[in-house]
């Protein structure tokens, strides 16, 4: 059984972006708060807090997950990526060349969010993408360049893989 | 003919998108200091009373809390416009959410469970919870002491002994004469309460103060020399021992243009001997304690001929500014002088009144007033239409303004200081295929229509708003851009660099853009505010590049052995007109020339550049005359919606914004300007609102309650496009943009799906409900 | 950032975790079973819940079960709702809880969590007080299996120390047609206005709601009359609404009057699935 008391921090052990590291945390800390703090990763942005913005979003175990709504604690043992693992991919790119970027706060969470559905659903529809987008807020672009930079990651997606 | 286009009018990318997309650009927020306290608010739980006592005991108790900073300690008020808000309440709470108490610790954990073992009592006051009752004979007064405020600028009329903040009026023309000659009147009214920017990065500070008494502030803000105005102005700090630093701002929307958490992170840092205190609001804070967006309760009237010529307007609005002025006083100014939307009305009679309320208080949203007040005339001009049996584009092309006539000021309008409306509006009707089909019946259930609505706006800077930009050059010849300009996400760094390349005739890419703000080293500028920075920036720009180029051929002259005049700069060499192939590269004369005997001549070239508003007035307290805008842009904007009679639930289709924007520097990011922008205003007017009880408690601080548009649910499309009509003044022709997308957009919404439901919808936001409740109102 | 520190458990059966529960309530203090964990941060994070020790529920085999056993179907109440839709062994839940929140949310937030939910919606219940399902219980002496029905009274009333450890389904259920729909005030994310769930056994339509009055409900005499053929559609809608269990809701998503409307369009509408479907 997992402990961590109340009244000591404790030292945890945390896989992210390929890479384990030595935190130093109390039951209560939030995943996104000990990414920010402790290990300089902040592509991960508070927005709200509440899990109703995205801006925080990280991928634990292939899934994307609000880090504001995860304790540290609970992602022991399971792999995180950051956007800071995720360098020079064709999604950023995407982003980049759609025009998807303006003031970038909710960049981040688009990007890792996108990251998780094109790695799970390559071929996802519109419905799909829809469904998974709709988790993070964007309160710059109007969606239209966001929307054109995931259907390209996931036509590069299609395009890479082998044919059947 | 063009005499630009090496870069300018080009879509350059945005010099800060890879930071961006990598996620390593820092935001305020996202900077870490060892030994950092951290601030947190204690926030009133009642909307109006009298604060009784203030128990610190049990907060004390928390380990790692090293101080509690109260009212007393700073009991005095402060504003933009008018000095009528204390930074921390002391004697009495005005709003739900205002601060009371600053508790700053060693971590944040410490900092908010302290702050919620504050004990308050209050003595509860009634509250005034809307405009109407605000302005009604018997509404409690929020303010006792509103005569003795201190006005900071001229233009504020506060009424004392009553809630009236601010009065503004317009008187042009006759109006009772021209009224009563019109054939056709019409009158209406329109309100809708107030809601949020919603940035997606909450407010953030730290300030330190030196033991040197320098007070260094990192801050997301839009006005960075407004902090060290307003740090000097009320709590007595040299203003030159005020250093403010900003990195990329995460979205503003003008809700970080003005100062609000800065002084409260400066009594904090101040209590515990000047360390390093952080105040990062989290959502809920952001959402109220921080200001938000106007609600306005406005009745506009209209006479005209039977032939649709309109003749005269009377236009009251009562704009609910909450607590506090703050900037809701400019906005009550600015929907004055812009009263009549761009139509050429001679006779104008307008009162605006800035009201106080119980509610959070209320600063500059995109915009500026123009989305607000726009709503009431598109509404009513197509309101009108429908009465005088006319075309809703006929009727704006009959009355648009144009060069010749006066603006609600009085200001004269001439080709070079306006827009084409006729051509926008003409555009716009193109792009949304106005003439066909203007209501269809998709299945018996289905509706589409159309709606439409044309804008303008004038940007009331400062009379004596200004930016500078300086240029120094690196060994390799490339160089360095700073100004004091904030990149909040709308690429004004990415233009103004195109502005200096352009002049230089250089690549864009051998420009370093400094992207953080630094009012020690960079020039002063008034604001990034008011879509003014492409146009006052980009001015001081034009001119920075030029002294350069004038320093680089000095150089070069020597070098080259020949006149400055034969001498011309183009790809980052000093070439002699008659012969290019004959240069010099920059990175020979830009730290001076050095002669093969190693004499050197020059010295480096620094460019320099300047520029400020002319030739505005202030406002006649009386009639309101006076030059307030450099220039008015125009637009248009349609959208068409596809509409459930059934359940009265709706989609957007097609968006269309057509803006003169004079020449359009950078077609892509001006394209996302228009897009984001008409979003934004289609956000707010299709969901957003903070919703009151009866004690004037924010039912909806946070995102899951005050909802937005989210993916999937903003248009299908949208269509923008440009009148390039040159501005005369614009570095290169341009207008500013930065603000006009969203300006139309609640009027289009609320005209399309007015003619889809077939009843007047004159209230935001525009949910389901508000069509189905409305239609039941009406019988239909 | 949650203000307050607490003691963080994460047992491995659900004997350790009653008896964790246990010895920490016997200590005094303020004890909580966490699944997803989202509303319990959010909730704490605003100051409006305490806790002392929290005891994660996630590591308990038991809880995160998701498969069919011979003619049940056995849902672990630490299983994800995005793990519902994607297995989709009873497609009436995987439907109706793919509304739920937003689709990163749906990663975290648990069946478990959502049917105990402090909130009055709890769409995760609805499926299953259709389906007569069957809850398995961690009580401080044993395990127990008992009806849904027996235990739901607005909430699912346990006595403190006992949690919900699965969810069990006559996999006969699992395979009847059905219809969920969501209607919110605007945003499609977002609490619902209504929604109503509907299950047709034999000749019989099932309905159960949410977002319609304080609590989710399935109303047997409500399914009586819509069920009713006899009856024109509109005056089955009619009756039907006289008997809901409690005052139309009233807030700030809706008034009363627009649930109301919306509440007879979506009745209407899963009528006309439901019935459609003969």
């Amino acid at each position: 059984m997992i402990v961590s008391n109340a009244t000591d921090k404790t030292v945890k052990k945390l896989l992210i972006n390929g890479q384990s590291h030595d935190v130093v945390i109390r039951s209560a800390d939030l995943l996104l708060d000990t990414l920010r703090s402790q290990l300089g990763l902040t592509g991960a942005k508070p927005g709200c807090g509440n899990g109703d913005c995205g801006a925080c979003a990280v991928v634990v175990d292939g899934k994307p997950m609000h880090s504001c709504l995860s304790l540290t604690i609970e992602a022991v043992g399971k792999s995180i990526t950051t956007i800071e693992g995720l360098q020079d991919s064709p999604i950023q790119k995407a982003f980049i060349e759609n025009w998807a970027i303006q003031c970038g706060y909710c960049t981040p969470g688009f990007i890792m969010n996108c990251y998780a559905l094109s790695e799970t659903y390559p071929d996802a529809d519109d419905e799909t993408i829809e469904e998974w987008m709709q988790s993070n807020l964007c309160r710059c672009t109007g969606y239209q360049e966001i929307k054109e930079a995931v259907k390209t990651i996931l036509q590069i997606k299609k395009d890479q893989r082998p044919a059947q | 003919m063009k005499y630009y286009g090496t870069t300018v009018g080009k879509s350059e990318q945005r010099v800060d998108v890879v930071g961006k997309a990598t996620g390593k650009v820092k935001y305020v927020g996202d900077y870490h200091v060892p030994g950092l306290l951290h601030a947190k608010l204690v926030t009133s739980t009642e909307a109006h009373a009298w604060i009784k006592s203030i128990d610190t005991t049990k907060a004390w108790e928390v380990p790692g809390v090293r101080a509690i900073v109260l009212g007393d300690a700073f009991p005095y008020h402060i504003g933009p416009i008018l000095a009528d808000r204390p930074p921390l309440a002391f004697k009495k709470v005005r709003y739900y959410g205002e601060p009371i108490a600053i508790i700053v610790a060693d971590s944040e954990h410490q900092g908010k469970l302290a702050a919620s073992l504050v004990e308050v009592e209050y003595e509860p006051l009634p509250v005034v919870n809307s405009v109407k009752q605000a302005f009604g004979p018997d509404a409690p007064i929020i303010h006792e002491d509103l005569g003795n405020y201190t006005k900071i600028i001229s233009n504020v009329y506060p009424v004392p002994g009553t809630n009236i903040g601010s009065h503004i009026k317009i008187r042009k023309g006759d109006f009772a004469t021209a009224w009563a000659a019109c054939e056709e009147t019409i009158s209406a009214t329109y309100s809708f309460n107030l809601s949020d920017h919603a940035a997606m990065e909450t407010r953030s500070t730290s300030v330190e103060i030196n033991p040197d008494g320098k007070v260094v502030v990192h801050s997301c803000t839009q006005s960075p020399y407004t902090i060290k105005k307003v740090l000097n102005q009320f709590f007595n700090i040299e203003v030159g021992d005020v250093v403010v630093h900003v990195p990329v701002v995460g979205g503003a929307f003008g809700g970080k243009g003005t100062v609000q958490l800065e002084p409260l992170a400066y009594l904090a840092s101040k209590a515990v001997g000047g360390k390093m205190v952080k105040l990062q609001y989290e959502r809920e804070e952001d959402m109220i304690t921080a200001p938000c967006h106007i609600g306005v309760d406005m009745t506009i009237k209209l006479g005209a001929t039977k032939e649709g010529e309109i003749l005269a307007g009377q236009y009251t609005f009562l704009i609910d500014a909450g607590a506090y002025t703050d900037q809701a006083a400019g906005i009550t100014r600015a929907m004055a002088l812009d009263c009549t939307g761009p139509y050429h009305i001679p006779h104008v009679w307008c009162d605006s009144y800035c009201m106080y309320t119980n509610h959070p208080f209320a600063t500059s949203f995109r915009g500026y007033g123009h989305p607000e007040l726009t709503f009431g005339i598109e509404r009513t001009m197509d309101k009108f239409a429908k009465q005088l049996k006319i075309d809703p584009v006929v009727l704006r092309l009959k009355n648009a303004i144009k060069p010749g006539h006066t603006s609600p000021t009085q200001s004269i309008l001439t080709a070079h200081n306006i827009g084409d409306a006729a051509k926008c509006i003409e555009r716009a009707k193109e792009l949304i295929e106005w003439d066909q089909n203007k209501e269809t019946l998709v299945d018996e259930n289905i509706v589409r229509s159309k709606g439409i609505s044309l804008f303008w706006k004038t940007s009331t800077t400062a009379t004596n708003a200004q930016a500078g930009v300086v240029l120094t050059f690196e060994a390799d010849g490339t160089l360095n851009l700073n100004c004091a300009a904030i990149e909040l996400g709308q690429g004004t760094k990415t233009v103004l660099a195109q502005i200096v390349a352009e002049k230089l005739q250089m690549n864009i890419n051998d420009i370093h853009v400094n992207m953080e703000v630094n009012t020690q080293y960079d020039p002063h500028q008034w604001r990034t505010v008011a879509s003014s920075t492409t146009f006052l920036a980009g001015r001081a720009a034009l001119l920075a590049a030029e002294d350069a180029i004038r320093q680089l051929k000095k150089t070069a002259a020597i070098a080259l052995q020949c006149s400055e005049e034969d001498l011309e700069v183009g790809g980052s060499r000093v070439y002699i007109k008659s012969n290019p192939q004959h240069a010099i590269p920059f990175k020979d004369v830009s730290y001076g020339y050095k002669f093969p005997n190693g004499h050197a001549v020059g010295g480096q070239v620094v460019g320099v550049g300047t520029y400020i508003q002319k030739h505005l007035t202030p406002m006649d307290k009386e009639t309101g005359f006076g030059d307030v805008g450099p220039w008015w842009s125009v637009g248009a904007q349609a959208i068409e919606v596809e509409w459930n009679k059934r359940d009265c639930t709706y989609k957007m289709l097609r968006a269309v914004t057509v803006l003169d924007g004079g020449t359009i520097l950078n077609p892509r990011a001006a394209e996302q300007q228009m897009r984001g922008g008409m979003f934004l205003g289609l956000s707010w007017a299709s969901t957003e609102s903070f919703v009151f009880d009866e004690s004037a408690i924010t039912q909806n601080p946070n995102f899951r309650n005050y909802q937005m548009i989210r993916f999937g649910e903003q248009p299908t499309e949208y269509l923008v496009d440009f009148v390039e009509t040159p501005a005369a003044d614009g570095p290169y022709g341009a207008r500013g943009i930065g603000e006009y997308g969203v300006i139309g957009a609640a009027a289009a919404l609320g005209n399309s799906l007015s003619r889809a439901a077939d009843v007047e919808l004159d209230h935001l936001p525009l949910i389901p409900e508000l069509i189905w409740q409305t239609k039941k109102e009406s019988g239909r | 950032m949650i203000p307050f520190n607490f003691d963080y458990y994460k047992p491995s059966t659900a004997y350790e975790a009653v008896a964790t529960y246990q010895m920490a309530a016997d200590a005094g203090k303020e004890v909580l079973y966490y699944s997803g964990g989202t509303e319990f941060i959010t909730f704490a994070r605003t100051n409006q819940l305490k806790a002392d020790v929290v005891i994660d529920l996630k590591s308990i085999p038991e809880c995160t079960v998701l498969e069919q056993n011979g003619s049940e179907c056995v849902i672990g109440s630490a299983v994800s709702l995005n793990e519902l839709v994607t297995f989709n062994l009873f497609p009436l839940l995987g439907e109706t809880v793919k509304r739920i929140a937003d689709h990163t949310s749906r990663n975290k937030i648990t069946i478990g969590g959502n049917v105990n939910s402090r909130l009055i919606y709890r769409e995760g219940l609805l499926p299953f007080l259709l389906a007569d399902a069957k809850v398995k219980i961690a009580r401080k002496e044993k395990e127990e299996i008992v009806p849904l029905a027996d235990l739901y009274k607005q909430e699912i009333t346990l006595e403190p120390g006992s949690f919900v450890v699965q969810f069990i389904v006559d996999h006969a259920y699992t395979t009847l047609p059905f219809s969920t729909l969501k209607k919110t005030r605007m945003s499609q994310v977002g609490y619902p206005i209504v929604t109503v769930s509907a299950l047709k056994k034999d000749q019989d339509i099932r309905f159960a709601f949410s977002g319609v009055c304080q609590y989710p409900f399935r109303s047997f005499e409500m399914e009586k009359i819509l069920s009713d053929g006899t009856m024109p559609e509109q005056d089955r809608i009619e009756q039907a609404l006289s008997k809901l269990p409690g005052p139309i809701l009233h807030d700030s998503y809706a008034s009363a009057g627009y649930r109301e409307f919306v509440f007879k369009n979506t009745l209407a509408d899963t009528l006309q699935m439901m019935e459609g479907n003969q």
